[in-house]
């Protein structure tokens, strides 16, 4: 039942030698990869389109039903009261249900599901509070685009309103976190509400869709068809980019002498990463990829010069700042990238292919905007700036990348070795990346082993890292590097956690070891919430208000992570040392019939840098404490 | 900060004015008024909203509202190019001895009185709402009771209909 490409781990690459494949996109079906909308245009309801005649069933049934039908392998849940008539036919269906420990971790793995295959993720909870525990998740797929299907019982139609056992009104209450959702109280409506569902979700910029389904509509009768009639008149997400603007943006391109390529999310989410490569090499530019997109441009690549953003590398951060064009795929002008809006790249032209006309001009002025999806975009960029080029000539971009390039030498991502004698974390981090390699997939959760992830792990190929960017859900871990596990079980995947982050969804452990989902979970122990840490030591005068876990070195260790482990059936060792940490990497690299927990004890003391403080210009990044880079080079 | 007025069309679908309404909450766009009703094609309903934005502000409110996907169409419409009225309906402090007042300034304004008892009269009025300024202004030395008042209607002049052309499309 493999869905991704079979990679068995023992022929997995160590480290890239050389230049790194092409991305294999060519095993996804195009009816179930995400932007695929050639397919879409065919039929925009999902699946094989089977033809079923008209048959009689109850409105449950018809949800299991509709879910085979669009093509669902597997689905993350747990069951209540609510949607307990739905668990009943689900239960004789050939679709893998993962029974979760928490409807939170049901959502993340969904997330994490659809974040590796391009499918939709579903998960299923019942109503009141199973819905609610789904409400963080939802937001995180809100927040990074991620294409999600949540299923929730709702009571009774007829007490709706009453404040039943078990009632919340969850589709008013994820209304702002949702890209639609669906109330359904007839049966009738299940086949095309579900159709349109994961039509929405999957379609157009991705995004978390619900279906609340009550009780009653759940055990009443109906008439099953399929397919059904998607009737959405007011959703017509554009793909194609205008002709115009794309020959517009070419010619930019080819007057711009310090252009960047800035490669958001949405590369990732169109499958574009080929694309994107071929007009990278052709235009010569440098590429910065985003906290979303790293992997969708492969960072062994020279025209690769880094991560931009608050933790970005000073190459990334400083070409953006000094560019003349941005040439902006997929990607949002998020806070975290621009620091002070106003102070972002001042002296740049921006052009801004985004499949979300509402990205457009948002935060930042788009001199030539193109609304469409950047799988159609890209290689029609392509030629046009080809066309553009043969006409006006290759612009010479020499003293550009002669800036750049000195930046990357000078200002390398590293680290500072802790003064207390305990592993710095960064090279855990390191270490994992190198001895997994590129074909790993690496899911993190948020704060500074976050940010140490996205920095010191190498990605060549999209969907290898996967992390709660937008929303910074602490927890997401765990439960996506499930979801991930079960969509890719031919790959290693790796959950690099905090011990904060940790705390909040182990639970999930047990979801892993019951139905043998071997993730492996390094959990990067600093004994404390080490990024708020990080701003405590840097902007609180080093007061540590309610920072310290108590789970590291010379603590009271509670809880013992080798021990809670152990307690859910996983492998569990525990790494103190930097001689140790190869060792017991490849010692979980062996293990592959059970999860393995690791709980590497770090330094408190170590910091993410470089980092643009909040609330000031990118211009004063700083690779070290008060310490930011000599600019009078650049002249 | 300049006024719009924007013409939605939407879905009849349980809950699409919580979702418009809700966009605005949780975009910070300020709504001056929404009025909202059936429209001549069943199962579509149309809404005003008046949105009080800058330049580039109004173009993320459209852009927000088209991603809600019970939102078929948008079009702003100008004070030029389009008719647009509010309603009404005002109690206004009126006895033996004012009432003639009252009621002449009502006239003025081609408003008409809707009900009367001994102290006080119903005036109800349309119009634009500079219009429904400017009575309120004349009706006040009398004593107002109550205010009721709808949003804006508005709609484009000229024979063109913009639900005609929404169902063409879609």
């Amino acid at each position: 039942m493999s869905k991704g490409s079979p990679i068995s781990p023992s022929l997995m690459a160590t480290k890239s030698a050389g230049a790194p494949k092409a991305p294999e996109r060519a095993d996804r079906t195009a009816e179930t990869a995400v932007g695929a909308d050639t397919a879409a245009t065919a039929s925009p309801v999902l699946g094989p389109n089977n033809v079923v005649p008209p048959t009689v069933m109850t409105g449950s049934e018809a949800i299991v039903r509709s879910l085979e039908e669009l093509g669902v392998d597997d689905i993350f849940g747990l069951p209540g009261g609510a949607i307990l008539p739905t668990y009943d036919p689900l239960m004789a269906s050939k679709m893998n249900h993962v029974l979760v420990r928490h409807e939170q971790g049901a959502g993340h793995a969904a997330q994490g599901y659809a974040m590796v295959t391009g499918r939709v993720g579903v998960c299923i909870a019942t109503s009141g509070p199973g819905a609610t525990n789904l409400v963080t998740a939802i937001m995180d797929a809100h927040m990074d685009s991620v294409p999600l299907v949540a299923i929730t019982g709702q009571v009774s139609s007829g007490v709706i309103g009453t404040d039943a056992f078990q009632e919340a009104d969850i589709v008013g209450i994820t209304m702002p976190i949702t890209k639609h959702s669906f109330l359904v109280t007839d049966p009738n409506d299940i086949p095309h509400v579900m159709a349109e569902a994961f039509h929405l979700a999957s379609t157009g910029r991705p995004g978390p869709v619900l279906v609340d389904v009550a009780k009653d509509a759940q055990q009443g009768q109906m008439t099953f068809s399929w397919p059904p009639k998607i009737d959405l008149p007011g959703y017509r997400p554009v793909v194609r980019g205008h002709n115009k603007q794309v020959r517009e943006a070419a010619k930019l391109i080819a007057a711009a002498s310090k252009p960047v390529l800035y490669v958001g999310g949405g590369v990732v989410k169109a499958h574009a990463a080929a694309e994107l490569r071929e007009l990278a090499e052709l235009t010569g530019a440098p590429v910065v990829t985003t906290l979303m997109a790293r992997g969708v441009f492969p960072d062994s690549h020279p025209q690769h010069v880094g991560m931009p953003g608050m933790h970005g590398t000073v190459s990334a951060v400083t070409a953006l700042q000094q560019s003349d064009l941005l040439i902006t795929l997929g990607a949002r002008f998020d806070d975290r990238v621009t620091g002070v809006l106003k102070t972002f790249a001042p002296n740049a032209k921006v052009i801004h292919a985004d499949i979300d006309p509402a990205e457009i001009s948002k935060n930042r002025t788009a001199d030539v905007p193109i609304v469409g999806s950047v799988k159609e975009i890209i290689p029609e960029l392509t030629e046009a700036v080809r066309t553009q080029f043969g006409t006006s000539g290759t612009p010479d971009l020499a003293s550009w990348w002669a800036f750049l390039n000195n930046l990357k030498e000078t200002y390398p991502l590293g680290w500072t070795e802790p003064e207390d004698g305990l592993s710095a974390p960064q090279r855990v981090i390191e270490r994992i990346g190198a001895l997994t390699g590129p074909e790993g997939i690496y899911v993190a959760g948020v704060g500074q082993h976050q940010m140490w992830a996205a920095q010191f792990i190498k990605y060549e190929r999209p969907h290898a890292w996967l992390n709660s960017g937008g929303a910074g859900t602490m927890g997401y871990a765990v439960p996506a590097a499930m979801g991930a596990k079960v969509g890719e079980p031919d790959r290693v995947v790796w959950a690099i956690d905090g011990d904060g982050c940790f705390q909040m969804t182990n639970q999930e452990l047990a979801t892993c070891a019951i139905n043998k989902i071997p993730i492996k979970v390094a959990v990067i122990n600093n004994s404390s919430l080490g990024m708020v840490r990080q701003w405590q030591t840097l902007f609180y005068e080093g007061r540590y208000s309610n920072t310290d876990l108590n789970t590291g070195h010379e603590t009271i260790r509670i809880p013992d992570f080798v021990k809670l482990g152990e307690a859910y059936g996983c492998a569990s060792f525990r790494c103190d040392r930097d001689e140790d940490i190869d060792a017991t990497i490849q010692k979980a690299l062996e293990i592959n019939d059970r999860p393995v927990v690791i709980d590497f004890v770090v330094s408190p003391d170590s910091m993410v840098w470089p980092m643009v403080p909040a609330g000031v210009s990118n211009d004063q990044i700083q690779v070290a404490r008060n310490m930011t880079p000599e600019w009078e080079e650049e002249d | 900060m300049s006024r719009h007025t924007l013409s939605v069309l939407v879905e009849d679908k349980p809950g699409v004015l919580t979702r418009v309404a809700s966009l605005f909450a949780r975009r910070a766009f300020n709504i001056n008024s929404l009025a909202v009703g059936p429209t001549e094609v069943p199962g579509m309903s149309r809404m005003t909203v008046v949105v009080d934005a800058d330049g580039d502000l109004i173009e993320q409110v459209t852009k927000q509202l088209n991603k809600l996907v019970n939102v078929i169409k948008i079009v702003e419409l100008t004070s030029e190019s389009s008719v647009q009225r509010d309603h009404i309906l005002v109690k206004v402090r009126a006895d033996a001895a004012t009432r003639l007042q009252v009621t002449q300034a009502a006239d003025l304004f081609r408003a008409s009185v809707v009900d009367v008892s001994t102290d006080s009269v119903v005036i109800e009025a349309t119009g634009h709402p500079e219009k429904l300024t400017a009575l309120l202004s004349v009706l006040e030395p009398f004593g107002i009771r109550e205010i009721v008042q709808s949003g804006t209607l508005a709609v484009g002049r000229g024979s063109r209909s913009m639900s005609d052309r929404a169902l063409r499309s879609a």
